[in-house]
């Protein structure tokens, strides 16, 4: 089984060469952590900046300089810098190769649900309904089940959707999966020590299984 | 052509009870600090904020929520504000979310004269509802208006006093597509400076769209989320 940096780094190994990514918050910022040695690829934030650099050094925070997760961070070289509605232009126009997001669930036809639980949390979708309604490649990282140990992947999503027949793959703790178009979560690779009948136990909705599952080299 | 005033308190003096406000910045960075304080000293009330985020308890749009200042709520994520989501919960504050990007572009189209815009963010989802949906290219897309805002209140780094401004990093934001949506736009900067002194060629907002500018001063700028490495 993974744990939250396990499946960073699993996803990090899906980023190719001169890709331009938007992570979100939780684990697919920690993503930035395993970008592997010799791929090269520039981080957009959605709050104005392509090319997202480490946080600064003690003392050198500039409060003009942050991250859509509202933190610290630097510039890089060959960074750059630009209104909102750039940013999101740039998004809706499909610019941006990747996009890495967290989910609370995810349906069997490849819709998310992360921004609201009726009565419970009302703190809004920020950019996620327009990163999942225009990026071309979307991967979920999340946790397989919720804390009642209820499966997030599920045949339709129970929370009010953030957007619709988007998500393209998902790793979670136990495994990696592709999103079928023609719908159906299609398992590629199990976690180290996860059985498949550990994944089937674990997955409402539809999963898909041909032949032997190779267990992930990470 | 001269459009300083003297301060904030004299830039937001005619902002009445149940205007409609633009109000810069994305989370804490580069909100417009003095205007916001002349509006908690001024107590107009029954107001429309439109701005991505609405503060922290005790800064930012925090203190006109503190007061029961502010009526309705137009954002894209509130997730940092105790007293909001109190407010929001017991029925007190009218709020609408809305993607960010939808948020970013119906101001924009206010400043490029566009009634409206087509956006795919939100299709099949709650935020939906009531909206046209036009097909272009085999993609559903959703028509949003075009904000219409009384007054966009703005921050900017520099600024000349013919209301060109230059903005400083990720403290641009939202601050230069508010400037071009407020039918009556302020903006407050850090150094205000004489015509000329600017290159033409860094203008971010030409002067056009801006109404008032004043010289701002203890600037604050709280920092949310302080995260740093270690030397060496």
């Amino acid at each position: 089984m993974l744990d939250k940096n396990g499946i960073a780094k699993r996803i990090a190994k899906e980023l190719k060469d001169g890709y331009y990514v938007n992570l979100g918050i939780g684990i697919p910022t920690l993503v930035a952590n395993y970008i592997p040695h010799g791929v090269s690829v520039t981080l957009q934030s959605e709050n104005g900046l392509l090319g997202m650099g480490p946080f600064p050094f003690e003392g050198e925070e500039d409060p003009d300089l942050i991250n859509a997760g509202k933190q610290t961070i630097t510039t890089l070289p060959g960074s750059s810098i630009f209104d909102s509605a750039l940013s999101f232009g740039m998004i809706r126009a499909g610019k941006v190769d990747l996009t890495i997001l967290g989910a609370m669930e995810v349906s069997e036809n490849g819709d998310i649900a992360n921004w609201k639980i009726p009565g419970k949390m009302v703190k809004g979708m920020g950019g996620a309904m327009d990163l999942v309604a225009s990026a071309k490649n979307i991967i979920v990282a999340m946790q397989h089940v919720n804390k009642a140990g209820e499966s997030k992947l599920l045949p339709a999503c129970t929370l009010p959707l953030t957007g619709t027949n988007c998500v393209k793959k998902i790793v979670t703790e136990l495994g990696v999966f592709d999103v079928l178009p023609e719908g159906g979560f299609k398992l590629l690779e199990r976690a180290p020590g996860v059985s498949v009948e550990h994944i089937k136990n674990s997955t409402a909705g539809k999963l898909i299984i041909e032949g032997e599952i190779p267990e992930m080299a990470i | 052509m001269n459009k300083v005033v003297a301060n904030a308190v004299e830039a937001v003096k005619d902002i009445a009870d149940g205007s409609t406000l633009m109000v810069g910045g994305f989370g804490l960075c580069g909100i417009p600090e003095n205007s916001i304080a002349a509006l908690v000293k001024k107590n107009v009330k029954n107001l429309t904020c439109i701005s991505n985020n609405a503060g922290v308890d005790d800064f930012g749009l925090g203190l006109l929520l503190q007061q029961k200042q502010i009526k309705k709520m137009i954002s894209s994520y509130v997730g940092e504000n105790a007293e909001f989501e109190r407010q929001l919960l017991s029925g007190e504050l009218e709020v609408e979310l809305i993607p960010q990007g939808t948020l970013a572009t119906r101001c924009m189209a206010a400043g490029y004269g566009m009634p409206a815009i087509f956006t795919p963010a939100g299709v099949g989802t709650e935020v939906a509802i009531g909206k046209e949906v036009r097909n272009f290219n085999g993609k559903d897309y959703l028509m949003e208006y075009a904000f219409d805002a009384d007054f966009a209140i703005i921050k900017a780094w520099k600024g000349d006093k013919h209301g060109n401004l230059i903005y400083r990093s990720t403290s641009r934001n939202f601050n230069p597509l508010m400037a071009m949506g407020g039918k009556i736009t302020i903006a407050e900067v850090e150094e205000l400076v004489e015509p000329g002194e600017l290159d033409p060629d860094q203008i971010h907002t030409p002067g056009i769209y801006v109404h008032r500018i004043f010289q701002g001063k203890d600037y604050e700028k709280r920092i949310e989320q302080r995260t740093v490495r270690a030397k060496g």
